[in-house]
């Protein structure tokens, strides 16, 4: 009985400790932003930000999409073969990665990369006090460390999303056509019938608003972390739950938004 | 300074690549611009399309050579459908346009059959002879009145 | 040059510094020494106005560090230097960089005085010639050179250490310990050293402040601390494991625990 009386107290107190985070995430945000308008602007660190997070990002999404419009070729064919609809398989196809997947699946596979390798340099800053020896130097460190990434994962993402969803429906593209036998003039005229530029603009009104979240919530946790080493594992570990979640909460939003 | 440069050089590429996916999909997926849009159009009026959307296709013998591009409602009782038809195709100005069913539950699509004459459709022609969807209720109803008479 | 007013630090229940007043001399060097816990580190931080002291008053050349705007503040930096525990290097720079590192932020001079500079402030710490070296591929001794080096890069008045020998090997302490001496002697900087390697620390001290659980118990130059006949200041500086500060932190009885804990032997009362 108290076993019991104890997990679900536990359950509340995670649940209201997940509500208390997102609200800090939204007030953050806001932060966030002011931020990014007062900083003067730091080109070079952008660019080194962007080398780290969406050149070193590069390889992982492009295998990602790669399968993923593979496996969605081969499950699409399968379903739509039983209703004679094989020709639907391109936009199938185009739709799932340009709407959905490329986004989510591209903006989740970013945040264990990059979103992780961001709070965790970022901690390890602080346990080796370089963010104290920043602020000793008279640079303001939350502008220095923070403004870089958030402005380099908001640019990145998309960038990411973008090459995904090429390769992703290239590789379908390859699967249906030439695997499974799928008529090429009509995958792709029936994906050129079916998106809309609707459609697209969705994909990166969602890649643009993942990259800023990861960029928010992944820098925030790094600073924000115990100055030690388990506490610094401990940030990363958590910069990527909340991440995942806040994306795929995120996506559902904008989803009811524009559907 | 050296390595800076490597660096910049690195992301430029990666933000190009990133920028021509972003316009090859919406230059060949979405309908920006003229780029993606070529041929010409047609007009056509039906009975009953039985439901054809926009973005259907546009068969000549089995091969796909346009797509319906509007489809809106002319007059009282009569769908109006836009084709576009792809540059090079010809179609003569006695072909009949039909609405046909892939398969039994398949997608709509129009076909169109070919006649003898030796002149062909212009850029905002009307085809004249159509035929409207097959509907199987009709059928079984003709069948039956036809039935009746004998 | 600095002084700290009654400075009151609260984590919690406990206080970590507990109306502690310190005077730092104009170029001359302060020790502040104490144990682990003592509240040696929060208070330099305090000084350099890294932390803001629960109450107390901070006066740097006259002004209230812990009541100024941000922007005062960092203007104020520029007097000030700082080697950390663990040197604190950017680990994405390279030795010139994190050397060079306030001037290219904060300075307009040219390259090649920047470059002057650094191969100067080098050639002081004893590491000219390694500027293209990454922090990774530093040993901690070098490291620590490097932190300094970085530290009176834009020439400061004053000049804070945390720990600066704590990690190293004898020689490596030794030779940050005679660039310490050096840089008060020679080139007239305040420096602050917190530490507690008592032997070093008095050597170079020219005033001393021994904290113990967040309380100044002695200050002074460094002959009356080692002839003080505070109990607790003998046993820190002789570093005895028992006396006035007690071996052992158990506040209940020994015997009491052994009886009451459940699975241990019980004696026969």
């Amino acid at each position: 009985m108290t076993a019991m009386v104890n997990t679900l107290g536990l359950m509340g107190r995670n649940f209201l400790l997940m509500l208390q985070r997102l609200g800090d995430i939204a007030t953050l945000s806001a932060s966030s932003l002011r931020l990014l308008v007062a900083s003067p602007w730091q080109g070079r660190h952008i660019v080194m930000q962007i080398y780290a997070l969406g050149v070193g990002s590069l390889v992982i999404i492009a295998i990602t999409g790669a399968f993923t419009g593979m496996v969605l070729s081969l499950q699409g064919y399968y379903t739509l073969a039983k209703f004679g609809s094989e020709s639907l398989l391109g936009s199938a196809v185009a739709l799932s990665i340009i709407r959905e997947l490329g986004p989510v699946l591209g903006a989740l596979m970013i945040t264990g990369r990059a979103g992780s390798s961001i709070t965790a340099e970022i901690g390890i800053m602080r346990v080796t006090e370089q963010v104290d020896a920043l602020e000793m130097m008279a640079i303001n460190p939350r502008a220095r460390i923070i403004m870089p990434r958030i402005i380099a994962t908001t640019l990145s993402v998309p960038l990411l999303i973008a090459i995904f969803d090429v390769i992703g429906i290239g590789a379908g593209y390859v699967v249906g056509v030439d695997l499974l036998g799928v008529n090429p003039g009509s995958f792709v005229a029936e994906m050129q019938a079916k998106v809309t530029t609707e459609d697209i603009n969705t994909g990166w009104i969602k890649a643009v608003s993942f990259g800023f979240l990861i960029g928010v919530i992944c820098t925030y946790i790094g600073y924000r972390a115990t100055p030690t080493t388990e506490g610094v594992g401990k940030a990363t570990t958590q910069a990527v739950v909340i991440t995942s979640v806040g994306i795929l909460m995120l996506d559902y939003i904008l989803t009811s938004f524009f559907l | 300074m050296g390595e800076y440069k490597r660096i910049e050089i690195t992301v430029g590429i990666f933000v190009f690549i990133g920028i021509l996916s972003m316009v090859y999909m919406a230059l060949k997926l979405g309908e920006v611009g003229g780029l993606g849009v070529s041929g010409y159009t047609l007009q056509a009026k039906f009975d009953d399309i039985g439901g054809i959307r926009a973005g259907a296709d546009v068969m000549i013998a089995g091969v796909i050579v346009g797509r319906v591009e509007e489809v809106s409602l002319a007059g009282e009782d009569e769908a109006a459908l836009t084709l576009r038809i792809n540059e090079g195709v010809r179609i003569t100005t006695d072909a009949i346009a039909s609405v046909r069913t892939k398969g039994i539950i398949g997608d709509r699509y129009l076909r169109v059959s070919q006649g003898a004459d030796e002149e062909y459709l212009q850029e905002g022609d009307e085809v004249e002879e159509t035929e409207s969807v097959l509907n199987l209720e009709d059928l079984i109803g003709k069948y039956i009145f036809e039935g009746d008479g004998k | 040059m600095i002084r700290c007013e009654s400075i009151l630090m609260q984590y919690g229940e406990t206080p970590a510094l507990d109306h502690v007043e310190v005077d730092v001399r104009d170029r001359a060097t302060t020790v502040i020494l104490g144990g682990s816990g003592s509240g040696k580190t929060t208070l330099l931080r305090i000084m350099a106005g890294l932390v803001q002291p629960t109450d107390g008053r901070v006066w740097f050349e006259g002004e209230d560090l812990a009541h100024i705007p941000r922007k005062r503040l960092y203007e104020l930096r520029q007097y000030m230097g700082m080697v950390f525990q663990y040197s604190a290097l950017l680990n994405s720079l390279n030795v010139y960089d994190n050397v060079a590192f306030a001037l290219h932020e904060h300075s307009k001079l040219d390259e090649s005085i920047i470059h002057t500079i650094v191969t100067m402030k080098l050639e002081q710490v004893g590491l000219r010639g390694l500027e293209h070296l990454m922090p990774s591929q530093l040993s901690g001794g070098m490291a620590k050179r490097v932190a300094l080096a970085r530290a009176i890069a834009i020439d400061p008045k004053v000049v804070f250490f945390d720990e600066p020998t704590s990690g190293l090997d004898p020689i490596s302490a030794a030779v940050i310990i005679s660039l310490i001496r050096d840089m008060t002697n020679k080139m007239r900087m305040t420096s602050v050293v917190v530490t507690h390697d008592v032997e070093a620390g008095l050597s170079i001290a020219d005033h001393v402040v021994l904290l113990w659980q967040g309380r100044v118990i002695a200050k002074g130059a460094p002959e009356n601390i080692r002839n003080s006949t505070d109990e607790r200041v003998c046993q820190f500086v002789e570093g005895r494991p028992d006396g006035p500060i007690p071996f052992s932190r158990s506040t209940t009885s020994y015997i009491d625990d052994l009886m009451h804990k459940p699975g241990t032997v019980r004696l026969e009362t």
